[in-house]
């Protein structure tokens, strides 16, 4: 089936065909959003996620109550005591306080490895992809090597080898995910580069640089948007793990990851409350998975 | 075929040596020295030195990790600094408790996840595969550690059927999976673990077989007259290189990754060994655990290479 069969009729493909009726035509990215502005999924969670990033950012203005007080006499409260919403944790902290607080540092430990990751991983990957011989053998063996690791075991074993803390965790999820985003970039340059208009572009005097710069990168930020953007929430659910291992953000330092660890042994006297910064990590992830679903589809012609 | 699994084993050697090299350097990746933990903290200049020199720590640096690798090779990963066990022992006994788990979690993930990404594919668009699509979606984003707890809570905790955490009065040495008193205490951890594997399988299997049955050949098949048993037989067999690749992905998960899982029910395999040996600084414990993880792993992506092979002929030939 040719491409222009499935799109949708309204978002006309780039290519302007002379002599044609002159109809609205739509550039891939308004077509993009065109998509993404009629997917109501999509829409709500991404409402929702918004929602959460605001609510981390204007987390002052927001939180009832100071979420390192603590009390002595307010340990473990049930909801609605003495104005706590959510009640109070094992040091006698606001519960909610401390979730609006603590998706901060879970936002921040979440996309600040993804967009390391891109940057390093995805220059390495063009640079791997378009220069081809030694130097792509160099980065992608080396690649290999940290592929050859489970995610989650090598994160655990970075941070725990570096003493943990929130810089340490950023890093570690980086390295974890450097070689994947790598792999995606040289792909679709390597794809890229073998085709006739890079040969065009090079026979009419276009440098290296220039020819990254205008034709490369291009087509490989697609496909590295659409892995980076799926890899919020794997990132989110590990820098949470490497804080609930205490390998992540330390005490008093309010983090879902954290306080989920921290209220495990109160897991008899207040089941309820120990389960809610799960939930919060839980809704966060979700939300972002949808998206990035979303996203991926009206990124993708074919589908 | 011989050729392809020669040159694949052939190409899975320098990583298995890579992956050495990272484990190796984890040592010089701790802040401060790594003897800081054997030595005194008041010891003399002359001390540190005699120390340095007993365990190899003066020599340059390619040669501790010549000297390292030869000691690895003949399976002596030095003695723990916590429990002054071989490392081996300590490593060998908590990977078996961690096999155990994936002795039921892998064929239930695996069975579940391709089951219900086959039938969702089948019926794009259905409700049976919006169900599907939900239910995977849920499962990749659970945190599994969060799911333990909130099993604990249910089953432990509220209705008391299930035991909440360990292996069983008797300890891993006579752990006896035949008798419910014992593998009992299989049941939360394994269903915890099993969710985020059934949550991708089930994804991959479902975008698999959906991207399958929209080639052409499924068309000339059903010309061809072929019942729908059949072509979904070749759709399947069609699907399952790239199925394959992800269940390899996620047997690495289920054997490396269960370290959040088993903390949470203090599960004593080879999660839980590498969170004693992080918390207690214990360097020679980190190093035989990750290496013998990793080298696992390494293992499996060489077996599910060759069984990628061994579906379709045209990977061979590349």
């Amino acid at each position: 089936m040719s491409e222009q069969a499935i799109l949708p009729v309204d978002a006309a493909p780039e290519v302007e065909v002379e002599g044609a009726p002159a109809t609205r035509v739509r550039s891939y990215w308004q077509s993009v959003l065109y998509r993404l502005r009629h997917d109501w999924i999509t829409m709500v969670f991404g409402a929702i996620v918004l929602a959460i990033i605001l609510i981390a950012i204007a987390a002052p203005l927001i939180a009832p109550f100071d979420p390192y007080q603590q009390s002595i006499i307010g340990r473990l409260k049930p909801f609605g005591w003495r104005g706590h919403p959510w009640g109070t944790d094992e040091l006698g902290r606001d519960m909610m306080s401390r979730l609006i607080y603590g998706g901060r540092i879970s936002l921040l430990m979440g996309l600040a490895p993804v967009l390391v990751a891109t940057i390093i991983g995805g220059a390495l990957g063009v640079i791997g992809g378009f220069a081809g011989r030694i130097v792509n053998t160099a980065i992608m063996r080396t690649m290999d090597v940290f592929y050859a690791f489970p995610s989650v075991l090598l994160a655990v074993a970075i941070s725990g080898a570096m003493g943990g803390g929130v810089f340490t965790g950023i890093i570690s999820l980086s390295l974890v995910f450097i070689p994947a985003m790598c792999r995606i970039a040289e792909t679709a340059t390597a794809q890229i580069k073998i085709l006739d208009y890079i040969e065009a572009a090079r026979a009419s005097g276009a440098g290296t640089l220039t020819i990254v710069r205008h034709h490369v990168l291009g087509n490989v930020l697609g496909p590295v948007f659409i892995y980076a953007s799926s890899l919020v929430s794997v990132s989110i659910l590990l820098a949470s793990g490497l804080s609930f291992l205490g390998l992540g953000v330390q005490p008093p330092e309010p983090d879902w990851g954290l306080m989920l660890s921290t209220l495990r042994q109160s897991l008899y006297v207040d089941p309820l409350g120990c389960a809610m910064p799960g939930v919060a990590i839980f809704v966060t992830s979700i939300c972002f998975n949808l998206v990035s679903d979303g996203v991926r589809s009206a990124m993708d012609v074919r589908e | 075929m011989l050729g392809y699994i020669i040159r694949r084993i052939l190409f899975a050697i320098p990583i298995a040596i890579g992956v050495s090299i990272v484990c190796f350097s984890l040592v010089y990746l701790a802040p401060g020295d790594p003897l800081q933990t054997v030595l005194p903290p008041d010891a003399t200049a002359e001390t540190i030195a005699i120390v340095k020199h007993a365990y190899g720590f003066d020599r340059p640096i390619p040669v501790q990790y010549a000297i390292w690798l030869w000691h690895v090779v003949q399976g002596d990963f030095g003695r723990s600094i916590a429990t002054q066990r071989p490392v081996t022992l300590e490593v060998f006994g908590s990977v078996a408790n961690t096999a155990m788990l994936g002795l039921f979690s892998v064929p239930i993930s695996f069975a579940l996840g391709f089951g219900m990404g086959a039938v969702a594919g089948c019926f794009p668009g259905r409700m049976i595969d919006r169900i599907v699509t939900g239910a995977a979606v849920i499962g990749v984003s659970l945190p599994n550690y969060w799911l333990g707890l909130v099993l604990v809570i249910l089953f432990a905790v509220e209705y008391m059927i299930l035991p909440a955490s360990g292996m069983g009065q008797t300890g891993s040495a006579n752990f006896n999976l035949f008798h419910w008193s014992d593998a009992q205490f299989l049941v939360l951890p394994v269903v915890t673990l099993t969710m985020i594997p059934i949550g991708i399988i089930a994804r991959t299997t479902r975008a698999a077989v959906a991207e399958v049955r929209s080639q052409d050949f499924v068309t000339t098949l059903r010309a061809m007259g072929l019942g729908e048993g059949a072509v979904i037989r070749h759709v399947l067999k069609n699907a399952s290189p790239q199925v394959l690749a992800v269940m390899g992905l996620q047997f690495g998960y289920l054997m490396g990754g269960s370290i959040l899982v088993e903390t949470v029910f203090t599960w004593p395999g080879s999660g839980f060994l590498l969170n004693k040996a992080i918390i207690n600084r214990d360097i020679p414990v980190l190093q035989g655990t990750i290496l013998a993880l990793s080298l696992i792993f390494v293992a499996t992506n060489l077996v599910v290479d060759l069984l990628q092979a061994l579906f379709d002929p045209r990977i061979r030939r590349s």
